[in-house]
């Protein structure tokens, strides 16, 4: 009974990182007080696509990029908004990122031990922009692998929308990826998968299924995430610390060609692999 | 998408500038800061098209209280009339902190 009661205390007290925006999640994973915004809204540095296209723009391209303090030490926060075009990378958007990530690795070689986290809420390239925003998120890729010897790139799949598309090999990049159990992970969204294959290969309305398959506790029961958080603003904070603290990764996801290549070989394409046949199959939580 | 310009007379000087809301379904983003000249600027980028008046009514009664210099820009993604009243309230708010 009592923790019951302790439960929900805690539940009521807990504070939601995905109920923040973008804005307001970079600001939680900085120390206090150490907050400024680099190109934000008042800079106007917006899409010069989406207008001519008679979509209303946002003055920061829906991307937050905030410097300040974590743990003491200097830090970058790149934060996409998913409210705006679904997080969709847009030139503006992508640049921003991949112009934040290279601006750290060029801080790293002046002494500067710039930590980089990325806040991955986005379903990918955004149409609308077509190969520019597949150009940038290709320039994201290259900052990460270009940065993450000099310092871990610590990235944060946080929920509702999830990471998707070219942002989900981004993801897939980072030295340590954090997810909440409501957070997904996956190249083709469920829509997608369901328009194009048809509702018998994935109804894409099936909640629990979706998550069974792509959310944050199976992507950690499989390994291809690093570390599952309870969606908890403080929680989520002390994560990333804790993962700065902890230095350089054994080696990295995109490294361990063989043994990815060893999980898809021992699939059978004729059986129908549900999450937690995945799971059996691929087993809990140890690296690939 | 269409885009509308609003002016209103203004007696006091801004000092400080607010941003707040998202360019999404159904909100939008306000940026509040002060004005060049003596004279509020209002200029609205909005999805739905066709409310030309329903804006003129919502800044009209704005103003009828608020007597800054300001320049505001709206990126509005489809917010009722109410939703916009209580942005512009809140950017007010923002920049008086």
């Amino acid at each position: 009974m009592t923790a019951a009661v302790t439960d929900l205390d805690r539940l009521l007290s807990r504070k939601s990182f995905i109920e923040l925006s973008a804005r307001e999640r970079t600001k939680a994973l900085l120390d206090a007080g150490t907050w400024r915004e680099l190109l934000g809204p008042f800079d106007r540095l917006h899409s010069p696509w989406l207008e001519m296209q008679d979509i209303v723009p946002q003055e920061d391209d829906g991307v937050v990029v905030a410097r300040g303090l974590i743990d003491g030490q200097p830090a970058v926060v790149a934060g996409i908004e998913s409210a705006f075009q679904g997080g969709s990378m847009g030139e503006i958007a992508g640049m921003k990122i991949a112009a934040a990530l290279d601006l750290a690795r060029q801080d790293h070689e002046r002494g500067i031990p710039t930590r980089p986290v990325l806040l991955l809420e986005t379903g990918g390239v955004r149409l609308q922009e077509a190969n520019l925003g597949l150009a940038v998120i290709a320039e994201i890729h290259a900052a990460i692998i270009a940065l993450r010897p000099h310092v871990p790139v610590v990235g944060i799949i946080a929920g509702l929308v999830g990471c998707f598309g070219g942002m989900s090999l981004a993801a897939a990049l980072c030295s340590h990826l954090i997810v909440t159990p409501q957070a997904r992970l996956g190249m083709n969204g469920p829509e997608v998968i369901e328009q194009e294959a048809g509702i018998a290969e994935l109804d894409a309305s099936d909640k629990r299924l979706i998550w069974s398959l792509i959310g944050g506790e199976q992507r950690a029961a499989v390994g291809l995430v690093d570390q599952l958080v309870e969606d908890d603003a403080d929680a989520i904070a002390e994560a990333v610390r804790a993962a700065f603290r902890a230095g350089q990764p054994d080696s990295y996801r995109s490294q361990q060609i063989p043994q990815f290549l060893a999980r898809l070989v021992a699939i059978d394409p004729a059986l129908v692999t549900d999450g937690p046949a995945l799971r059996a199959l691929w087993g809990k939580g140890e690296q690939a | 998408m269409e885009t509308f310009t609003f002016d209103y007379p203004a007696d006091q000087k801004a000092t400080a500038r607010a941003h707040v809301g998202v360019v999404g379904s159904g909100d939008l983003e306000v940026l509040l800061e002060p004005s060049p000249d003596q004279t509020a600027h209002v200029r609205i980028n909005t999805s739905v098209d066709g409310y030309g008046q329903v804006w003129k009514n919502v800044l009209d009664r704005f103003f009828t209280r608020f007597r800054k210099a300001v320049r505001i820009e709206i990126n509005d993604f489809g917010a009722t009339p109410g939703m916009v009243a209580l942005r512009l309230e809140q950017a007010v708010e923002e920049s008086r902190q």
